[in-house]
């Protein structure tokens, strides 16, 4: 039990005075920076790196950690109230979240949303603490032919989400992909669909970009032009009992989606390649598929609000595993935090957990305590939120259109972006007016980046041979999966599709 | 609208401040505003590490009056960043942290207009130098065991990096042009994903900075072979390098802080002397040290005739490159 | 919406057109012993765009998909005036961040929008539209080290007295 031991040790120290403040002032302000939209926990780890230098090495990854775990929290809250993920991460939450809170009932999403996230990162945490290096070495296993084949099962547990009209689904899927596209081609080293030649898109089209413009402005527009401006979302005033049995609602229908997200969540997260994002998008899919009420799910249903929820903040703990132990960041923020590790002398990597032992178990210890801490401190924040959404529309409409383009700013940081947000917007407002779904564009946008250069590399790998997919031990089984996800769908849909109109 | 009557209210001054050269103030130059410090890489790269250390040191020492504001802009291979500083708005208050791709993309992407020397040297920070890796589960111990093992397999010998074009890739090019060497190689989007895909072996070797594969060499997992520096560097003092080999060949990434074209002298000499600071204080020599750069400190006229020389270099390097493949 | 249906599938469509060309840069066929080439992936995925439009208007041509069968325009005059007041809002918004810089331009939309579209008092019109820009100043140049984009020469005076107080 010597795992005990070091976690006391580890707790303890994450409870110390000056931790446990700095815990409890990194939780709120990633809280707030995770529910700006455009902002996330890179931007906020990043800017807060350099104050980490006036205070010893593990109280500075603590409280770095803490704003991580807050911002995870925090993505949630503008999923639901505004219904623009402000980070990829949360993108599977508007799909019910959103709808919740267009019924009223924003607070049962907020506090499912806090539950489920507390869940996920605890189951997060026992397998990190039980078992790091053993899965380690599971996350090095997967090369580029297993990330495919995992990308190919995200695709497929998404199959049954478009509309009802298959080529407009088809088009958006597409689309999304063709966009991630742009920019610049890392296989072969050159530009690519450098669009109308506008030097511009050489950064390419960010998933920040089209998911702004897609939630925040062209949904916004549909909204206000759907109900006429007059649209008011009757929120019933927070108290303390109305909370408690939102509670007793959020576990009663939610547990089976936290468990999935959970556990989903956390073994794609430690993939250096997946991460947060294709977990959460996973974790959805999956709680759909066995769900007996699936026909809720995009209607606001609360298992569908757990499932990525968990998800996300099990494989953000997750993706600290690689970071930790092979000194390899799972995602943006994590590849900060392990600069932050360089800066303060420490070198991660296969060694770290035992030269620097007492390190590695303050920070799992200030796990623990910061996704307690954020629980608390989230479900605390919840009636100012659902107070914001008491505003009147024509106030809360331009508040949303100013974030959305603050935010857009912030995340892209050149005009060239903003524009592209507002050109998307209309868009996306004139092909909603015509029902092209367009979730399956945004989350192309999101694993396409992933799965070509995987299918690229894999193919290189065997000299071209597609053979590859099948033969090797762990994307073998994971591509047989996903294809039959994939076909079977499709085949209901195709029986389906031809029965009315033979009749 | 306090807002903007107070814009207005400023109208009339402002134009004329504008109209005034900054070079006005002379040799007291400070900036007025927050500097962008573009970094020409993507989130979490070496490049990145490096800048945000800098970054950092210059904050916790409280070094300039006005923040340094840290921007990653790493698309179309450090385009968008050169792109960037070429159109300054602001030139005085606009810096760069470059890697090789500042040789590299305006070779490679010509259309893009940009010319480096137009830009402004500032400090010349370390140079990168490479070096070659294996598995310890290959068995393979020294780099002639290496080139016995790539010719024997004939072209099915994996190498990854992180793409054709970029620093790694133009160093295998030279080395298996030196040995005649086949080599499958595979692009990846980044060191740490090139690293972990050796530490996982899906691929067999790699040339990487040692910064990213210290980790796994302390840990006993990755083998230096053999290292393109000039001279032996002092963290592995029994790796060869490929000039002792006797091919005279050497290349290192460099880590340098450049400023926008156009920017005053009084600006330049301001940034010299903060990250003159920076270079010499104890943070960053330790940084130095502890991941394996070499120092070349230099100033503002041999900056210029090192980078003349520098994108002579790597037109050639990009040539062979593009006829060998 | 019978012909707003068919129009835009034929927008799509020529823009799918435009990605397939632009894709032909890069290789788009399957190299032996490498794999796909650089433009395989967006060419096909463009073709796939491509069919798809012409599937959406072969369900158009037999009246199967909602749109085909209506006969009602896409909006109604209350549509297109709100959303041509609140998307031409939102381009004019974004236009003037050049000018006026980014706080400016979103004072001048709050008041727009507050005002003249949301029929809100002077009052609480101003009000927000001074306190908003000034919170985000503070939010993003002091606390989160973000610069907002600062229009015209003119702004400038106001934002270098401004990171006097903050810095």
């Amino acid at each position: 039990m010597e795992v005990l031991t070091f976690l006391t040790d580890g707790v303890l120290l994450a409870l110390a005075p000056t931790n446990l403040f700095l815990i409890l002032i990194g939780v709120t302000v990633g809280l707030f920076i995770g529910a700006m939209p455009g902002l996330g926990s890179v931007n906020g780890v990043a800017i807060l790196l350099p104050i980490t230098f006036l205070v010893p090495p593990a109280s500075a990854i603590i409280f770095l950690a803490a704003i991580y775990y807050g911002a995870m929290y925090g993505g949630a809250i503008s999923s639901v109230t505004l219904g623009i993920p402000g980070a990829s991460t949360a993108v599977a939450t508007t799909f019910d979240g959103r709808p919740l809170a267009l019924k009223g009932r924003a607070s049962l999403a907020l506090v499912t949303a806090a539950i489920a996230s507390f869940i996920g990162g605890t189951v997060a945490n026992i397998f990190f603490t039980l078992f790091a290096p053993l899965l380690a070495f599971l996350a090095l296993s997967f090369g580029p032919p297993e990330i495919f084949a995992l990308m190919l099962l995200a695709f497929a547990t998404f199959v049954g989400l478009g509309g009802d009209d298959i080529p407009k689904t088809i088009f958006s899927i597409c689309f999304g992909l063709v966009l991630a596209t742009v920019g610049f081609d890392t296989i072969s080293g050159e530009p690519r669909l450098v669009l109308f030649d506008i030097p511009g898109f050489l950064r390419g089209i960010g998933f920040i970009v089209l998911a702004i413009g897609v939630y925040g402005i062209g949904e916004m527009l549909w909204t206000i032009e759907q109900t006429r401006g007059e649209i008011t979302t009757t929120n019933p005033k927070m108290t303390v009992r109305g909370m408690a049995s939102d509670t007793k609602e959020a576990i009663r229908d939610g547990w089976k989606g936290t468990w999935i997200g959970s556990f989903i969540g956390f073994f794609v997260g430690i993939l250096p390649a997946a991460g947060a994002t294709p977990g959460s998008l996973m974790s959805y899919g999956v709680a759909k598929m066995v769900s007996r009420r699936s026909e809720e799910f995009g209607q606001g249903s609360v298992d569908g609000v757990a499932a990525p929820e968990a998800a996300n903040n099990s494989a953000s703990t997750g993706s600290m595993l690689p970071m930790l132990t092979l000194g390899i960041p799972g995602s943006p923020t994590t590849a900060i935090l392990l600069g932050g590790m360089v800066i303060w002398g420490l070198t991660p990597g296969p060694r770290l957990f035992v030269d620097e032992s007492e390190f590695v178990w303050g920070l799992i210890g200030s796990f623990y305590i910061s996704n307690l801490a954020a629980l608390l401190i989230n479900l605390a924040f919840i009636p100012l939120f659902i107070w914001m959404l008491r505003m009147p529309f024509t106030i809360l409409a331009p508040l949303i259109f100013v974030l959305s383009i603050v935010g857009g700013f912030a995340a892209a940081r050149s005009m060239h972006d903003i524009w592209l947000i507002v050109i998307f917007g209309i868009a996306a407002f004139f092909m909603r007016k015509f029902d092209y779904p367009l979730a399956p564009a945004v989350l192309a946008i999101v694993l396409g980046p992933i799965a070509e250069p995987t299918l690229r590399q894999s193919l290189l790998l065997s000299s071209g041979d597609p053979m590859i997919f099948l033969t090797r031990p762990i994307a073998g089984p994971i591509t047989v999966i996903a294809v039959i996800l994939i076909l079977l769908p499709a085949i209901k849909l195709l029986r389906k599709g031809r029965r009315p109109s033979e009749a | 609208m306090k807002l903007t009557k107070r814009m207005f209210l400023g109208l009339a001054a402002s134009t004329a401040f504008v109209a005034m050269p900054l070079a006005a103030l002379a040799d007291g130059w400070t900036p007025k505003r927050p500097i962008d410090f573009t970094i020409m890489a993507g989130a979490g790269g070496g490049a990145d590490q490096i800048a945000r250390f800098v970054q950092s040191v210059v904050e916790a020492n409280d070094m300039t009056n006005r923040p340094l504001i840290p921007t990653n802009r790493g698309g179309g291979s450090g385009a968008e960043a050169l792109l960037h500083l070429k159109d300054a708005r602001d030139a005085d208050h606009t810096i760069m942290v470059t890697l090789n791709s500042f040789y590299t993309t305006p070779i490679r992407q010509e259309g893009l207009g940009i010319d480096i020397e137009t830009f402004t040297p500032i400090t010349m920070m370390g140079v990168d130098p490479f070096v070659l890796w294996v598995h310890k589960d290959s068995g393979i111990t020294t780099f002639e065991e290496y080139v016995a093992k790539v010719q024997e397999m004939d072209g099915d010998f994996v190498m990854g990096g992180t793409g054709s074009g970029q620093e790694d890739s133009i160093v295998i090019a030279a080395m298996s042009d030196a040995y005649d060497l086949k080599i499958k190689y595979i692009p990846y989007d980044g060191g740490g994903a090139v690293a972990k895909d050796l530490a996982g072996k899906q691929i067999m070797a790699t040339v990487n900075n040692p910064a990213e594969a210290k980790g796994f060499y302390e840990a006993g997992e990755f083998v230096p072979l053999l290292a393109f520096s000039d001279e032996r560097m002092p963290a592995y003092p029994d790796v060869p390098t490929m000039k002792e080999k006797g091919h005279d060949f050497s290349y290192y990434n460099q880590r340098a802080i450049v400023g926008a074209p156009g920017m005053s002298a009084e600006a330049a000499a301001y940034y010299r002397e903060v990250f003159g600071k920076v270079y010499k204080g104890a943070d960053w020599q330790g940084y130095l040290t502890a991941e394996s750069l070499s120092p070349l400190p230099m100033d503002e006229g041999e900056t210029r005739a090192y980078w003349s020389v520098q994108v002579e270099n790597h037109r050639k390097l990009l040539s062979a490159l593009e006829g060998g493949s | 919406m019978r012909q707003g249906e068919i129009s835009l599938a034929g927008l799509l469509a020529l823009f799918s057109l435009y990605l397939m060309w632009k894709s032909t840069e890069l290789p788009i066929g399957y190299i032996r012993g490498q794999g796909p080439g650089g433009g395989f992936w967006p060419f096909w995925l463009s073709l796939g765009m491509l069919l798809s439009c012409a599937a959406i208007a072969w369900n158009w041509w037999r009246g199967t998909s909602p749109a085909a069968q209506s006969n009602e325009p896409i909006m109604d005059d209350f549509g297109w005036r709100t959303v041509i007041f609140v998307g031409g809002g939102i381009v004019g918004f974004v236009a003037l961040i050049n000018v006026v810089s980014m706080y400016g331009a979103i004072a001048i939309f709050l008041v727009y929008y507050l005002h003249f579209l949301g029929r809100h008092s002077w009052w609480l019109t101003l009000t927000i539209a001074t306190v908003l820009p000034i919170a985000l100043f503070f939010f993003f140049e002091a606390a989160m080290l973000i610069s907002m984009p600062q229009g015209m020469p003119f702004t400038q005076p106001f934002f270098d007295v401004m990171y006097d107080i903050i810095y």
